[in-house]
């Protein structure tokens, strides 16, 4: 397979949010702001780059009984490191992601990469897999995050483009998660249907 | 006693799992096409919950702490949970076969639920005592089961109304739970203690 096509179909085709609909938690609960968003996507791309390779390096040694806990434990350990790391270098950004760090074990955009792809492929190819989807999940939280931001409260990525008190607040707060992303979705699949 | 009242309503009112915190948005979207499914899937929810919680709490005090090595708590509860589920599944089986049959679907799917690895660790954050842990977690379990069944009873009448075509499937489920979330921001008031 193409390198490239590998990378642009975990952006466009298979784009993990608009299109798999999957991850919606960290999807909806971190995407308060651009900047949220945006810290909440390179973060889970890290930990997808990592678990990737490391499972299709291990993917033959494992008995195939066993294969989703040894992903789980690949998974929980990289989460860990970064856990660990964000803590130290990016103390505020980790507290306002708060528990969704953690919570990345359990998002089915992980697991359902290395069960899907990383499985059956080489560690580079399954890099690059990795950096795809990643970058899809980014762009589509912080895409989210940046309307939620700019409707809540007219701003993105903290600056203004119109007055705070045009607002909606509500956009901001859990409502307006559910809303911007169902009519996100609208928008992404009017423009398929063209 | 006020304390477990108030852990009570607001854990299923006040901050809903689901409508507040949004946790275990997967089950959520997915299965609550029917009433039935939905109440099936709260029941499985609610039973792997407590008892996790009481495991991973158990854990916490007498390995992690005791041990001083309280980074390794995601790996372990993950694993714990993964693993309590696949019991369950086998005990539930052999002991009460109606149960399992009624639960049976959805015990799988519950391993990657982040509700319950939520919980779990939302307990040790919260610095709760076991027993506060315990009623933490089926009240939140019970909050995750009536947003579940609303929905659900929601979707049914939506799926005979006409929709146009980009709204299908899933933007107007989001959309509706939005709704519901507004409803439930109405709660936010309430103050207990």
């Amino acid at each position: 397979m193409n390198k490239l096509k590998i990378i642009l179909n975990g952006i466009i085709t298979e784009n993990p949010t608009f299109v798999l609909l999957l991850g919606m938690c960290p999807t909806l609960g971190t995407t308060s702001s651009a900047i949220n968003g945006l810290g909440m996507g390179l973060a889970t791309m890290f930990v997808l780059i990592c678990s990737n390779a490391v499972i299709a390096l291990i993917k033959n040694l494992i008995p195939d009984k066993v294969r989703i806990p040894s992903f789980i434990v690949v998974i929980a350990a990289f989460v860990t490191i970064l856990q660990m790391c964000m803590e130290a270098y990016v103390p505020a950004l980790y507290e306002s992601l708060g528990l969704f760090i953690p919570l990345i074990v359990v998002n089915c955009i992980v697991l359902g990469r290395a069960e899907s792809f990383a499985a059956k492929h080489n560690a580079f190819d399954s890099m690059l897999d990795g950096v795809g989807c990643g970058l899809g999940f980014t762009i589509a939280l912080t895409l989210l995050g940046s309307v939620r931001e700019l409707l809540g409260t007219g701003k993105i990525f903290n600056t203004a483009i119109f007055p705070e008190h045009f607002g909606a607040l509500v956009f901001v707060l859990a409502p307006g998660a559910f809303i911007a992303l169902g009519y996100l979705i609208v928008i992404v699949n009017k423009l398929k249907t063209k | 006693m006020i304390t477990y009242i108030s852990i009570f309503i607001t854990a299923i009112f006040v901050n809903n799992i689901v409508l507040a915190q949004f946790l275990g948005i997967c089950p959520f979207l997915g299965v609550s096409k029917k009433v039935s499914t939905a109440t099936g899937m709260g029941a499985a929810v609610a039973f792997v919950m407590t008892i996790a919680t009481i495991c991973t709490y158990l854990l916490q005090k007498y390995l992690l702490d005791a041990f001083g090595i309280g980074f390794m708590q995601t790996i372990v509860f993950i694993l714990v949970i993964a693993a309590l589920v696949q019991m369950v599944e086998i005990i539930l089986k052999k002991v009460s076969p109606p149960l399992y049959q009624a639960l049976g679907v959805f015990l799988p799917l519950i391993t990657t639920n982040c509700a319950i690895l939520g919980v779990a660790i939302l307990v040790i954050q919260k610095e709760y005592t076991l027993l506060e842990s315990v009623v933490f977690a089926i009240s939140t379990a019970l909050g995750f089961m009536l947003a579940m069944v609303i929905f659900a009873g929601i979707r049914e009448q939506l799926s005979t109304t006409r929709i146009p075509k980009a709204l299908q499937g899933m933007p107007i489920a989001l959309i509706v739970a939005g709704l519901l979330a507004l409803a439930f921001m109405g709660f936010a008031g309430i103050k207990v203690g």
